[in-house]
């Protein structure tokens, strides 16, 4: 098992925007989160991350307890989350962005650094031919590349994912989940978070729905998508 | 407009030397602003510090007079590196005491403006109970030597001294924040806090360089302003401060580069205002233009950094 959280529990003030979240993420798998707008989809992955403050429970990654690690030193140990909202760096250029993904890398890895920049252009061409442009002078959908391209320079075990498709033109949309499964086929575990739950699942093997702050179902995403409770409620049919 | 033609090149000159020392601090300034969106209104005491070691400095080594050649250089060296050292440590010192405590705790603005002036007045009054209330001297480190002439002008080493040396540093820092990694992690901090600590930035370490590297401007200001005012006291730092501080303002708070074109332009607006209306007009002339900057154009000459437009 590469991620395991047990029974998290995180407040904002008075307000209990996670009621005790169980989940488990094991290695090669595409896991999402599903539910609606202020489940607390957002809040689970901060948490996981180092974002926000945790008043109950545990985060275990690799078999250690992270619950209380700053967040920074998550990445060194293989965790790494591209924020919603595309959350690049606005006056970075493309590179300089990537750059930022391999911050806490060390100089003697420079080798295999520069063969992970080209496996992000391979999987964005696009970013590739864009590498001096100033990042916030960029279309939505490629500053979500960037986003996702970033995370992925930290080499990361675990990619965090936080509404890739947030904004996009269907199009795009679609582009952007088959780069995942290729991200995920090249060996990287993926927790995604999603409000656009038909393609999420369809992506996916599993799958936790979230409501109001609690897990109330956990499937295979094959199932879900075929739930008739799930198609009315989350998949708009 | 007469006494305006005739003055016209000193006060490009003198505007030039008083303009590098504002820009100096107005780095340290707009640095911290950038990754931490307040004034560090104990910067005026980090530059006050400064002079002082690099006077200590000239005492330990016993200079009474300007000494010359290779020997000129190596004290020039020497009082570089005490002031800087000094300003970066007591800026750094000024950031554990008097900020981080109050960050961990979520404090408001207001609290940390006043830490800053409790710390302000700390730092002044340990100087002036040890080393007295009174204007002390430097000794003469640099022969004011005429080098040339700029139509009415004159070029004085001293002068020189400042605005080269002040360029250098200025090269230096934006070097190291456009060009290395832990520039890149300031400027990441600058934009984006959060995702800066998403991408594996220690924002706390960010923090303490970016003190640091403000205060190693005060410090390089602070040894030219020695070098070329000649003197120090407790309260040295207090009208420096604001000016570097309107400095900041003028250019576009948060802005590196901002802060250097609001440092000339400042020296230049308030030297020739001095010279319109009267050397005693210097002060209410560079004030004048903050509050005008503050009314008419808040975000400054370059505007608010565009690498913050989402903050």
């Amino acid at each position: 098992m590469l991620l395991e959280v047990k029974d998290l529990r995180v407040y904002y003030g008075k307000i209990e925007a996670l009621r005790g979240i169980s989940l488990q993420v094991d290695a090669g798998e595409i896991v999402c989160l599903i539910g609606a707008n202020g489940a607390g989809k957002t809040t689970t992955l901060k948490t996981i991350s180092g974002l926000r403050k945790v008043s109950h429970g545990s985060v275990t990654f690799k078999g250690g307890d992270i619950t209380s690690m700053p967040g920074h030193q998550r990445v060194t140990l293989g965790l790494c989350q591209s924020p919603e909202g595309r959350g690049i760096f606005p006056g970075m250029t493309v590179m300089e962005n990537l750059e930022m993904g391999a911050y806490s890398r060390k100089k003697k890895e420079s080798e295999i650094i520069a063969a992970d920049f080209e496996r992000v252009f391979g999987l964005f061409p696009r970013l590739s031919e864009r590498r001096k442009q100033v990042a916030g002078t960029m279309s939505g959908g490629e500053q979500q590349m960037i986003a996702i391209g970033r995370a992925l320079m930290a080499a990361p075990d675990l990619l965090l994912l936080d509404e890739p498709s947030m904004g996009l033109a269907p199009k795009l949309v679609t582009q952007i989940f088959e780069i995942i499964r290729e991200i995920n086929s090249q060996g990287t575990t993926v927790l995604l978070v999603e409000q656009n739950a038909t393609q999420a699942l369809s992506v996916s093997n599993r799958a936790y729905v979230l409501e109001t702050g609690e897990i109330t179902r956990s499937a295979p995403a094959s199932e879900l998508l075929n739930d008739d409770f799930i198609r009315v409620a989350y998949l708009g049919e | 407009m007469h006494n305006l033609i005739i003055q016209f090149w000193p006060s490009v000159i003198d505007g030039t030397t008083t303009g590098a020392i504002y820009a100096l601090m107005a780095l340290g300034y707009t640095l911290v602003y950038g990754v931490l969106r307040l004034i560090n209104f104990a910067h005026s005491e980090v530059f006050m510090v400064g002079t002082f070691a690099s006077l200590f400095t000239l005492h330990a080594l016993g200079i009474t007079h300007a000494p010359g050649g290779i020997a000129a250089i190596g004290v020039f060296i020497l009082i570089t590196l005490a002031a800087m050292a000094a300003s970066g440590l007591v800026a750094v010192g000024v950031e554990r005491v008097a900020y981080r405590p109050l960050r961990k705790r979520n404090s408001t603005s207001l609290a940390n403006l006043i830490s800053a002036i409790g710390m302000s007045f700390f730092l002044q009054e340990v100087f002036a109970l040890r080393y007295g209330r009174d204007l002390i001297p430097f000794p003469r480190v640099l022969q004011k030597n005429v080098l040339f002439h700029i139509g009415t002008g004159v070029v004085r080493s001293d002068k020189l001294l400042v605005v080269v040396g002040a360029l250098v540093m200025m090269f230096i820092l934006d070097r190291f924040v456009n060009g290395t990694r832990l520039g890149r992690g300031i400027r990441a901090v600058a934009q984006d806090p959060s995702t800066a600590m998403l991408m594996g930035v220690n924002i706390d370490r960010v923090i303490t360089l970016t003190f640091l590297l403000g205060g190693i401007m005060a410090g390089a200001a602070a040894m030219l302003y020695g070098t070329f005012y000649e003197v120090t006291q407790y309260n040295i730092g207090f009208v420096i401060g604001i000016k570097g501080f309107t400095a900041a303002v003028l250019g576009g708070i948060g802005n590196i580069r901002g802060a250097l074109i609001g440092g000339f332009a400042l020296g230049l607006i308030e030297t020739f205002g001095g010279a319109i209306f009267h050397a005693q007009w210097v002060d209410v002339v560079a004030f004048s233009v903050l509050v005008l900057v503050l009314l008419v154009r808040p975000t400054g000459i370059l505007g608010e950094n565009l690498q913050r437009a989402r903050a």
